[in-house]
Protein backbone atom coordinates (compact mmCIF):
# COMPACT_ATOMS: atom_id res chain seq x y z
CA UNK A 1 0.00 0.00 0.00
CA UNK A 2 1.32 3.71 0.07
CA UNK A 3 3.98 3.33 2.77
CA UNK A 4 7.07 2.06 0.96
CA UNK A 5 7.84 -1.25 1.65
CA UNK A 6 3.90 -2.66 2.64
CA UNK A 7 3.52 -4.39 -0.51
CA UNK A 8 1.32 -7.41 0.81
CA UNK A 9 -1.45 -8.24 -1.83
CA UNK A 10 -4.73 -7.18 -1.04
CA UNK A 11 -7.16 -10.00 0.52
CA UNK A 12 -10.87 -10.43 0.80
CA UNK A 13 -12.51 -13.48 2.22
CA UNK A 14 -15.92 -14.06 2.95
CA UNK A 15 -17.42 -17.41 3.99
CA UNK A 16 -20.61 -16.34 4.64
CA UNK A 17 -23.39 -13.17 4.52
CA UNK A 18 -26.91 -13.27 5.07
CA UNK A 19 -29.22 -10.84 5.10
CA UNK A 20 -32.59 -10.88 7.01
CA UNK A 21 -35.30 -10.36 4.75
CA UNK A 22 -38.25 -7.89 5.57
CA UNK A 23 -39.86 -11.29 6.92
CA UNK A 24 -37.60 -12.13 9.27
CA UNK A 25 -35.95 -14.73 7.50
CA UNK A 26 -32.34 -15.08 7.03
CA UNK A 27 -31.47 -15.18 3.38
CA UNK A 28 -27.33 -16.15 2.69
CA UNK A 29 -26.00 -14.08 -0.48
CA UNK A 30 -22.71 -14.94 -0.59
CA UNK A 31 -20.54 -17.95 0.61
CA UNK A 32 -16.76 -19.32 -0.03
CA UNK A 33 -15.53 -15.88 -2.01
CA UNK A 34 -12.27 -15.15 -1.43
CA UNK A 35 -10.09 -13.05 -3.46
CA UNK A 36 -6.60 -11.39 -3.64
CA UNK A 37 -5.50 -8.17 -5.59
CA UNK A 38 -2.04 -7.17 -7.11
CA UNK A 39 -1.22 -3.68 -6.19
CA UNK A 40 -1.58 -1.83 -8.59
CA UNK A 41 -3.72 -4.26 -10.93
CA UNK A 42 -7.28 -4.02 -11.79
CA UNK A 43 -9.73 -6.32 -11.14
CA UNK A 44 -13.79 -6.78 -12.06
CA UNK A 45 -16.17 -8.05 -10.39
CA UNK A 46 -19.04 -9.44 -12.92
CA UNK A 47 -22.17 -10.72 -12.18
CA UNK A 48 -26.26 -10.69 -12.57
CA UNK A 49 -27.52 -7.72 -10.74
CA UNK A 50 -28.72 -8.95 -6.98
CA UNK A 51 -25.37 -11.30 -7.12
CA UNK A 52 -23.81 -9.26 -4.06
CA UNK A 53 -21.28 -7.49 -5.88
CA UNK A 54 -21.69 -4.33 -4.67
CA UNK A 55 -22.20 -5.97 -0.75
CA UNK A 56 -18.71 -7.48 -1.33
CA UNK A 57 -17.03 -4.02 -2.19
CA UNK A 58 -19.01 -2.65 1.26
CA UNK A 59 -17.36 -5.41 2.98
CA UNK A 60 -13.82 -4.69 1.52
CA UNK A 61 -13.77 -0.89 2.09
CA UNK A 62 -15.56 -1.21 5.81
CA UNK A 63 -18.73 -0.19 4.98
CA UNK A 64 -20.66 -3.35 5.89
CA UNK A 65 -18.93 -5.23 8.58
CA UNK A 66 -21.91 -7.79 9.49
CA UNK A 67 -20.11 -11.32 7.89
CA UNK A 68 -17.90 -13.92 8.16
CA UNK A 69 -14.36 -13.93 6.55
CA UNK A 70 -11.96 -11.18 7.00
CA UNK A 71 -10.20 -8.17 4.68
CA UNK A 72 -6.56 -6.81 4.92
CA UNK A 73 -6.96 -3.35 3.90
CA UNK A 74 -5.71 -1.08 5.85
CA UNK A 75 -7.39 1.45 8.03
CA UNK A 76 -4.84 4.19 6.65
CA UNK A 77 -6.05 3.38 3.56
CA UNK A 78 -6.89 6.05 0.98
CA UNK A 79 -9.87 4.95 -0.38
CA UNK A 80 -11.64 6.51 -3.69
CA UNK A 81 -15.09 5.06 -4.17
CA UNK A 82 -17.36 6.00 -7.00
CA UNK A 83 -20.74 4.50 -5.81
CA UNK A 84 -23.90 3.56 -8.49
CA UNK A 85 -25.44 7.62 -7.82
CA UNK A 86 -23.12 10.51 -7.87
CA UNK A 87 -23.58 11.22 -4.48
CA UNK A 88 -22.34 14.77 -4.34
CA UNK A 89 -23.10 17.33 -1.69
CA UNK A 90 -25.97 19.45 -3.65
CA UNK A 91 -24.87 22.53 -1.64
CA UNK A 92 -21.17 22.85 -2.50
CA UNK A 93 -19.03 23.86 -5.67
CA UNK A 94 -17.78 21.17 -7.80
CA UNK A 95 -14.39 22.31 -6.60
CA UNK A 96 -15.44 22.25 -3.27
CA UNK A 97 -17.16 18.75 -3.60
CA UNK A 98 -13.67 17.77 -4.76
CA UNK A 99 -11.67 19.69 -1.84
CA UNK A 100 -13.97 18.81 1.08
CA UNK A 101 -13.09 15.17 0.20
CA UNK A 102 -9.28 15.58 -0.95
CA UNK A 103 -8.23 18.48 1.95
CA UNK A 104 -4.14 17.07 1.14
CA UNK A 105 -4.19 17.10 -2.34
CA UNK A 106 -2.93 20.91 -3.43
CA UNK A 107 -5.55 23.43 -5.48
CA UNK A 108 -3.67 23.43 -9.22
CA UNK A 109 -3.76 19.28 -8.38
CA UNK A 110 -7.67 19.04 -7.83
CA UNK A 111 -8.02 21.60 -10.76
CA UNK A 112 -5.54 19.28 -13.48
CA UNK A 113 -7.80 16.17 -12.45
CA UNK A 114 -10.80 17.88 -13.02
CA UNK A 115 -9.22 19.42 -16.05
CA UNK A 116 -8.33 15.85 -17.69
CA UNK A 117 -11.83 14.83 -16.94
CA UNK A 118 -13.15 17.32 -18.72
CA UNK A 119 -14.62 19.70 -15.82
CA UNK A 120 -12.34 22.54 -16.14
CA UNK A 121 -15.35 24.97 -16.82
CA UNK A 122 -17.41 23.51 -14.71
CA UNK A 123 -15.48 24.20 -11.00
CA UNK A 124 -18.07 26.74 -9.86
CA UNK A 125 -21.29 25.12 -10.58
CA UNK A 126 -23.16 23.46 -8.22
CA UNK A 127 -24.47 19.43 -8.38
CA UNK A 128 -28.09 20.28 -9.36
CA UNK A 129 -27.08 22.57 -12.73
CA UNK A 130 -24.48 19.23 -14.11
CA UNK A 131 -26.04 16.49 -16.60
CA UNK A 132 -26.16 13.25 -15.31
CA UNK A 133 -22.88 12.32 -17.43
CA UNK A 134 -20.81 15.30 -15.98
CA UNK A 135 -22.14 14.59 -12.60
CA UNK A 136 -20.56 11.21 -12.84
CA UNK A 137 -17.19 12.68 -13.70
CA UNK A 138 -17.11 14.72 -10.65
CA UNK A 139 -17.31 11.55 -8.90
CA UNK A 140 -14.67 9.83 -11.11
CA UNK A 141 -12.93 13.37 -10.22
CA UNK A 142 -13.58 12.96 -6.43
CA UNK A 143 -12.00 9.53 -6.66
CA UNK A 144 -9.20 10.30 -8.11
CA UNK A 145 -8.59 13.30 -6.11
CA UNK A 146 -7.64 11.79 -2.92
CA UNK A 147 -4.82 10.24 -4.80
CA UNK A 148 -6.45 6.81 -3.68
CA UNK A 149 -4.39 3.62 -2.64
CA UNK A 150 -7.36 1.56 -3.82
CA UNK A 151 -9.82 2.48 -6.04
CA UNK A 152 -13.17 1.41 -6.17
CA UNK A 153 -15.76 1.87 -8.17
CA UNK A 154 -19.62 0.71 -8.17
CA UNK A 155 -21.13 0.16 -11.36
CA UNK A 156 -19.91 3.88 -12.47
CA UNK A 157 -21.41 3.98 -15.86
CA UNK A 158 -24.85 2.68 -15.46
CA UNK A 159 -27.86 4.60 -17.13
CA UNK A 160 -25.20 6.78 -19.20
CA UNK A 161 -25.98 6.00 -22.87
CA UNK A 162 -23.24 3.90 -24.54
CA UNK A 163 -21.08 6.86 -26.20
CA UNK A 164 -21.17 8.38 -23.13
CA UNK A 165 -20.12 5.59 -21.19
CA UNK A 166 -17.60 4.47 -23.74
CA UNK A 167 -15.89 7.97 -23.79
CA UNK A 168 -15.89 7.72 -20.22
CA UNK A 169 -14.53 4.56 -19.57
CA UNK A 170 -11.16 5.43 -22.18
CA UNK A 171 -10.66 8.16 -19.60
CA UNK A 172 -11.01 6.25 -16.44
CA UNK A 173 -8.58 3.34 -18.57
CA UNK A 174 -6.08 6.24 -18.98
CA UNK A 175 -5.96 7.99 -15.35
CA UNK A 176 -6.28 4.16 -14.01
CA UNK A 177 -2.65 4.09 -16.39
CA UNK A 178 -1.46 6.93 -15.66
CA UNK A 179 -1.85 6.37 -11.96
CA UNK A 180 -1.21 2.66 -11.49
CA UNK A 181 -3.74 2.67 -8.87
CA UNK A 182 -5.03 -1.44 -7.30
CA UNK A 183 -8.58 -1.02 -8.37
CA UNK A 184 -11.97 -3.05 -7.93
CA UNK A 185 -14.67 -2.64 -10.27
CA UNK A 186 -17.93 -3.73 -10.11
CA UNK A 187 -20.11 -3.88 -13.04
CA UNK A 188 -22.50 -6.03 -14.88
CA UNK A 189 -21.63 -5.18 -18.47
CA UNK A 190 -18.61 -7.63 -19.69
CA UNK A 191 -17.48 -4.96 -22.43
CA UNK A 192 -17.08 -2.65 -19.18
CA UNK A 193 -14.91 -5.42 -17.59
CA UNK A 194 -12.98 -6.72 -20.59
CA UNK A 195 -11.43 -3.14 -21.61
CA UNK A 196 -10.50 -2.06 -17.85
CA UNK A 197 -9.52 -4.72 -15.98
CA UNK A 198 -6.48 -7.05 -15.63
CA UNK A 199 -8.42 -9.61 -14.31
CA UNK A 200 -12.21 -10.42 -14.51
CA UNK A 201 -13.94 -12.77 -11.32
CA UNK A 202 -17.11 -14.23 -12.40
CA UNK A 203 -20.16 -14.54 -9.87
CA UNK A 204 -23.29 -16.59 -10.19
CA UNK A 205 -25.49 -18.93 -8.17
CA UNK A 206 -27.32 -18.53 -5.48
CA UNK A 207 -25.51 -18.24 -2.61
CA UNK A 208 -23.41 -16.40 -5.35
CA UNK A 209 -19.92 -17.58 -5.15
CA UNK A 210 -16.80 -17.49 -7.90
CA UNK A 211 -17.89 -19.26 -10.94
CA UNK A 212 -14.47 -18.58 -13.06
CA UNK A 213 -11.64 -15.90 -12.99
CA UNK A 214 -10.39 -14.90 -16.38
CA UNK A 215 -6.99 -13.23 -16.95
CA UNK A 216 -7.24 -10.53 -19.62
CA UNK A 217 -3.24 -10.46 -21.23
CA UNK A 218 -3.57 -7.11 -23.88
CA UNK A 219 -3.18 -4.05 -22.30
CA UNK A 220 -6.34 -1.55 -21.48
CA UNK A 221 -4.90 1.42 -23.47
CA UNK A 222 -4.28 -0.82 -26.76
CA UNK A 223 -7.40 -3.43 -26.85
CA UNK A 224 -8.05 -4.33 -29.97
CA UNK A 225 -11.19 -5.87 -31.03
CA UNK A 226 -9.85 -9.75 -31.84
CA UNK A 227 -8.25 -9.60 -28.10
CA UNK A 228 -11.55 -8.80 -26.75
CA UNK A 229 -13.67 -11.14 -28.78
CA UNK A 230 -10.95 -13.97 -27.52
CA UNK A 231 -11.85 -12.72 -23.91
CA UNK A 232 -15.25 -12.67 -24.11
CA UNK A 233 -15.36 -16.09 -26.31
CA UNK A 234 -13.50 -17.61 -22.98
CA UNK A 235 -15.92 -16.37 -21.01
CA UNK A 236 -19.03 -17.40 -22.56
CA UNK A 237 -17.49 -20.85 -22.39
CA UNK A 238 -16.96 -20.88 -18.68
CA UNK A 239 -20.66 -19.40 -18.07
CA UNK A 240 -21.74 -22.46 -20.63
CA UNK A 241 -20.22 -24.87 -18.18
CA UNK A 242 -20.93 -23.20 -15.09
CA UNK A 243 -24.82 -23.38 -16.67
CA UNK A 244 -24.54 -26.86 -17.19
CA UNK A 245 -23.28 -28.40 -13.88
CA UNK B 1 -47.14 48.44 -0.90
CA UNK B 2 -50.20 46.99 0.21
CA UNK B 3 -48.93 45.60 3.36
CA UNK B 4 -47.73 49.46 4.21
CA UNK B 5 -51.71 50.19 3.40
CA UNK B 6 -52.71 47.41 5.59
CA UNK B 7 -50.34 48.71 8.52
CA UNK B 8 -51.73 52.34 8.50
CA UNK B 9 -55.26 50.93 7.61
CA UNK B 10 -54.98 49.20 11.46
CA UNK B 11 -53.49 52.56 12.96
CA UNK B 12 -56.52 54.61 11.16
CA UNK B 13 -59.14 52.13 12.67
CA UNK B 14 -57.17 52.41 16.01
CA UNK B 15 -57.34 55.99 15.78
CA UNK B 16 -61.00 55.99 15.03
CA UNK B 17 -61.66 53.50 17.86
CA UNK B 18 -59.82 55.41 20.37
CA UNK B 19 -61.96 58.99 19.81
CA UNK B 20 -65.09 56.71 19.92
CA UNK B 21 -64.27 55.50 23.39
CA UNK B 22 -62.74 58.25 24.79
CA UNK B 23 -61.33 56.78 27.85
CA UNK B 24 -57.84 56.30 29.09
CA UNK B 25 -57.83 52.84 28.53
CA UNK B 26 -57.26 53.02 24.90
CA UNK B 27 -55.15 55.83 24.18
CA UNK B 28 -54.43 56.91 20.61
CA UNK B 29 -51.71 56.14 18.56
CA UNK B 30 -50.02 59.65 19.17
CA UNK B 31 -50.22 59.37 23.08
CA UNK B 32 -48.58 56.05 23.02
CA UNK B 33 -45.47 57.44 20.48
CA UNK B 34 -45.18 59.97 23.12
CA UNK B 35 -45.17 58.14 26.74
CA UNK B 36 -42.80 55.93 23.71
CA UNK B 37 -40.28 59.10 23.61
CA UNK B 38 -40.38 59.69 27.10
CA UNK B 39 -39.36 56.36 28.22
CA UNK B 40 -37.03 56.52 25.68
CA UNK B 41 -35.21 60.13 26.58
CA UNK B 42 -35.19 58.86 30.55
CA UNK B 43 -32.96 55.38 29.05
CA UNK B 44 -35.93 52.86 30.86
CA UNK B 45 -36.92 52.08 27.32
CA UNK B 46 -33.86 51.19 25.84
CA UNK B 47 -32.49 49.68 29.25
CA UNK B 48 -35.40 47.23 29.30
CA UNK B 49 -36.09 46.26 25.57
CA UNK B 50 -31.99 45.67 26.05
CA UNK B 51 -32.49 43.02 28.73
CA UNK B 52 -35.18 41.59 27.57
CA UNK B 53 -33.81 40.90 24.18
CA UNK B 54 -30.43 39.59 26.00
CA UNK B 55 -33.03 37.55 27.69
CA UNK B 56 -34.78 35.75 24.51
CA UNK B 57 -31.15 35.72 22.60
CA UNK B 58 -29.29 33.25 25.84
CA UNK B 59 -32.40 31.17 26.41
CA UNK B 60 -32.91 30.86 22.23
CA UNK B 61 -29.56 30.16 21.56
CA UNK B 62 -29.45 27.40 24.72
CA UNK B 63 -32.63 26.15 23.69
CA UNK B 64 -31.26 25.37 19.76
CA UNK B 65 -28.66 24.18 20.98
CA UNK B 66 -30.00 21.85 23.05
CA UNK B 67 -32.11 20.67 20.68
CA UNK B 68 -30.37 20.33 17.96
CA UNK B 69 -27.85 17.89 19.34
CA UNK B 70 -30.85 15.85 21.19
CA UNK B 71 -32.54 16.18 18.08
CA UNK B 72 -30.15 14.62 15.93
CA UNK B 73 -29.13 11.97 18.65
CA UNK B 74 -32.69 10.80 18.45
CA UNK B 75 -33.30 10.73 14.92
CA UNK B 76 -30.21 8.90 14.28
CA UNK B 77 -30.44 6.32 16.82
CA UNK B 78 -33.84 4.24 17.78
CA UNK B 79 -33.07 3.21 21.16
CA UNK B 80 -32.28 6.77 22.48
CA UNK B 81 -35.40 7.97 20.61
CA UNK B 82 -37.54 5.78 22.37
CA UNK B 83 -35.46 6.12 25.98
CA UNK B 84 -36.10 10.46 25.12
CA UNK B 85 -39.23 10.40 23.32
CA UNK B 86 -41.86 9.56 27.09
CA UNK B 87 -39.66 12.76 28.56
CA UNK B 88 -40.05 14.92 25.27
CA UNK B 89 -43.82 14.02 25.22
CA UNK B 90 -43.83 15.26 29.33
CA UNK B 91 -41.66 18.72 27.95
CA UNK B 92 -43.90 19.13 25.46
CA UNK B 93 -47.19 19.09 27.14
CA UNK B 94 -46.27 20.43 30.00
CA UNK B 95 -47.72 24.23 30.17
CA UNK B 96 -44.87 27.29 30.15
CA UNK B 97 -46.39 28.51 33.29
CA UNK B 98 -45.89 25.25 35.11
CA UNK B 99 -42.20 25.36 33.91
CA UNK B 100 -41.37 28.52 34.67
CA UNK B 101 -43.10 28.62 38.02
CA UNK B 102 -41.24 25.15 39.17
CA UNK B 103 -38.07 27.01 37.98
CA UNK B 104 -38.44 29.78 40.20
CA UNK B 105 -39.75 27.83 43.08
CA UNK B 106 -36.44 25.39 42.60
CA UNK B 107 -33.53 27.39 41.07
CA UNK B 108 -35.07 30.81 42.83
CA UNK B 109 -36.09 33.83 41.89
CA UNK B 110 -32.39 34.38 39.90
CA UNK B 111 -31.53 35.01 36.27
CA UNK B 112 -30.32 31.85 35.54
CA UNK B 113 -34.11 29.86 36.47
CA UNK B 114 -35.66 32.53 34.26
CA UNK B 115 -32.82 31.86 31.22
CA UNK B 116 -33.67 27.94 32.02
CA UNK B 117 -37.10 28.50 32.32
CA UNK B 118 -37.70 29.83 28.48
CA UNK B 119 -35.01 27.21 27.07
CA UNK B 120 -36.88 24.65 28.61
CA UNK B 121 -40.44 26.25 27.48
CA UNK B 122 -38.32 25.80 23.40
CA UNK B 123 -36.53 23.37 24.04
CA UNK B 124 -38.99 19.90 23.04
CA UNK B 125 -40.38 22.05 20.15
CA UNK B 126 -36.62 22.24 18.33
CA UNK B 127 -35.81 18.58 19.32
CA UNK B 128 -38.94 17.45 17.75
CA UNK B 129 -38.30 19.37 14.10
CA UNK B 130 -34.88 18.58 14.24
CA UNK B 131 -35.24 15.07 14.86
CA UNK B 132 -37.52 15.07 12.00
CA UNK B 133 -34.82 16.22 9.82
CA UNK B 134 -32.50 13.80 10.96
CA UNK B 135 -34.69 11.16 10.16
CA UNK B 136 -34.56 12.41 6.70
CA UNK B 137 -31.13 12.52 6.20
CA UNK B 138 -29.41 11.44 3.46
CA UNK B 139 -27.19 7.69 4.27
CA UNK B 140 -25.54 7.85 0.55
CA UNK B 141 -24.04 10.93 2.20
CA UNK B 142 -22.88 9.78 5.26
CA UNK B 143 -21.32 6.46 3.31
CA UNK B 144 -19.67 8.90 1.27
CA UNK B 145 -18.24 10.93 4.00
CA UNK B 146 -17.30 7.73 5.50
CA UNK B 147 -15.25 6.32 2.67
CA UNK B 148 -13.52 9.33 1.73
CA UNK B 149 -12.69 9.42 5.67
CA UNK B 150 -13.49 12.91 6.38
CA UNK B 151 -12.62 14.70 9.68
CA UNK B 152 -16.30 15.11 11.84
CA UNK B 153 -16.03 19.03 11.25
CA UNK B 154 -16.02 18.87 7.97
CA UNK B 155 -19.11 16.17 8.25
CA UNK B 156 -21.02 18.58 11.00
CA UNK B 157 -20.31 21.84 8.70
CA UNK B 158 -21.05 20.46 4.76
CA UNK B 159 -22.79 17.05 5.23
CA UNK B 160 -25.44 17.57 8.00
CA UNK B 161 -25.79 20.96 8.83
CA UNK B 162 -26.91 21.71 5.55
CA UNK B 163 -29.35 18.83 4.89
CA UNK B 164 -30.72 20.41 8.08
CA UNK B 165 -30.84 23.63 7.31
CA UNK B 166 -34.89 23.78 6.71
CA UNK B 167 -35.80 22.26 9.59
CA UNK B 168 -33.50 24.50 11.76
CA UNK B 169 -34.97 27.98 9.75
CA UNK B 170 -38.29 26.37 11.16
CA UNK B 171 -37.38 25.88 14.39
CA UNK B 172 -35.85 29.10 14.55
CA UNK B 173 -38.74 31.19 13.10
CA UNK B 174 -41.37 29.02 15.56
CA UNK B 175 -39.00 29.43 18.25
CA UNK B 176 -38.26 33.57 18.49
CA UNK B 177 -41.68 34.20 18.35
CA UNK B 178 -42.15 31.77 21.01
CA UNK B 179 -39.91 32.61 23.16
CA UNK B 180 -40.23 36.75 23.30
CA UNK B 181 -43.25 35.46 24.57
CA UNK B 182 -42.58 33.38 27.28
CA UNK B 183 -39.15 35.78 28.31
CA UNK B 184 -42.31 38.25 28.73
CA UNK B 185 -44.24 36.18 30.90
CA UNK B 186 -41.05 35.21 32.48
CA UNK B 187 -40.14 38.50 33.26
CA UNK B 188 -43.59 39.33 34.98
CA UNK B 189 -43.10 36.66 37.40
CA UNK B 190 -39.88 36.79 38.80
CA UNK B 191 -37.40 39.48 37.54
CA UNK B 192 -37.02 42.92 38.61
CA UNK B 193 -36.86 44.88 35.18
CA UNK B 194 -37.26 44.01 31.41
CA UNK B 195 -40.12 45.00 29.11
CA UNK B 196 -42.60 41.80 31.06
CA UNK B 197 -41.95 43.79 34.09
CA UNK B 198 -43.03 46.97 33.01
CA UNK B 199 -46.19 45.68 30.85
CA UNK B 200 -46.82 44.53 34.26
CA UNK B 201 -46.62 47.52 36.31
CA UNK B 202 -48.51 49.02 33.54
CA UNK B 203 -51.25 47.18 34.11
CA UNK B 204 -51.07 47.52 37.87
CA UNK B 205 -51.28 51.54 37.23
CA UNK B 206 -53.73 50.61 34.28
CA UNK B 207 -51.84 52.56 32.11
CA UNK B 208 -52.04 50.98 28.51
CA UNK B 209 -49.98 53.89 26.95
CA UNK B 210 -47.32 52.69 28.94
CA UNK B 211 -48.28 49.35 28.19
CA UNK B 212 -47.99 50.08 24.41
CA UNK B 213 -45.03 51.99 24.25
CA UNK B 214 -43.28 48.50 25.81
CA UNK B 215 -45.14 46.16 23.75
CA UNK B 216 -44.96 47.93 20.46
CA UNK B 217 -41.28 48.75 19.81
CA UNK B 218 -40.86 44.62 20.87
CA UNK B 219 -42.55 43.54 18.45
CA UNK B 220 -40.79 46.15 15.41
CA UNK B 221 -37.39 44.79 16.70
CA UNK B 222 -38.65 41.03 16.51
CA UNK B 223 -39.87 41.66 13.02
CA UNK B 224 -36.16 42.96 12.09
CA UNK B 225 -34.28 40.03 13.43
CA UNK B 226 -36.90 38.33 11.17
CA UNK B 227 -36.56 40.34 8.10
CA UNK B 228 -32.61 40.84 8.24
CA UNK B 229 -31.23 37.68 10.12
CA UNK B 230 -33.93 34.78 9.60
CA UNK B 231 -34.88 35.35 6.70
CA UNK B 232 -31.41 36.26 4.47
CA UNK B 233 -29.68 32.82 6.44
CA UNK B 234 -32.76 31.24 4.48
CA UNK B 235 -31.45 32.16 1.44
CA UNK B 236 -27.97 31.85 1.95
CA UNK B 237 -28.82 28.15 2.92
CA UNK B 238 -30.93 27.27 -0.05
CA UNK B 239 -28.74 29.33 -2.66
CA UNK B 240 -27.54 25.92 -4.14
CA UNK B 241 -31.11 24.72 -4.82
CA UNK B 242 -31.74 25.18 -8.81
CA UNK B 243 -34.11 27.92 -8.88
CA UNK B 244 -37.82 27.57 -10.28
CA UNK B 245 -38.03 28.56 -13.92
Amino acid sequence: MCPAGDQKPLELVVKRKAFRTASGKRREVLRDFAMTMDLGKVYALVGPSGAGKTTLLRILIGLDKDFEGSTNVPQYARIGMVFQEPRLLPWRSVFDNLRLAAPQTSDDDIKKIAGDLGLGDHLSHYPGELSLGLARRVALARAFAVRPDLLVLDEPFVSLDMALATRLREELAALVDRTRVTTLLVTHSLDEAIHLADHIILLGGEPTAIIGEVDIASPRSAMTDSAAVEAKAKIASILAQSAAR
Amino acid sequence: MLRLASLLLLIAIWQIAAICVHSHVLPPPLAVVTTMAKEAQSGALFFNLGITLLRVIVSFLLAMIGGMILGVFMGRNKTFDRLADPWLVVLLNLPALVIIVLAYIWIGLTEPAAIVAVALNKLPNTTATIREGARALDNGLEEMASVFAMPLRTRVQHVLLPQLAPYIAAATRSGLSLVWKIVLVVELLGRPNGVGFEIYTAFQLFDVKLLLAYALPFIVIMLGIETFVVQPFERHVSRWRPKAA
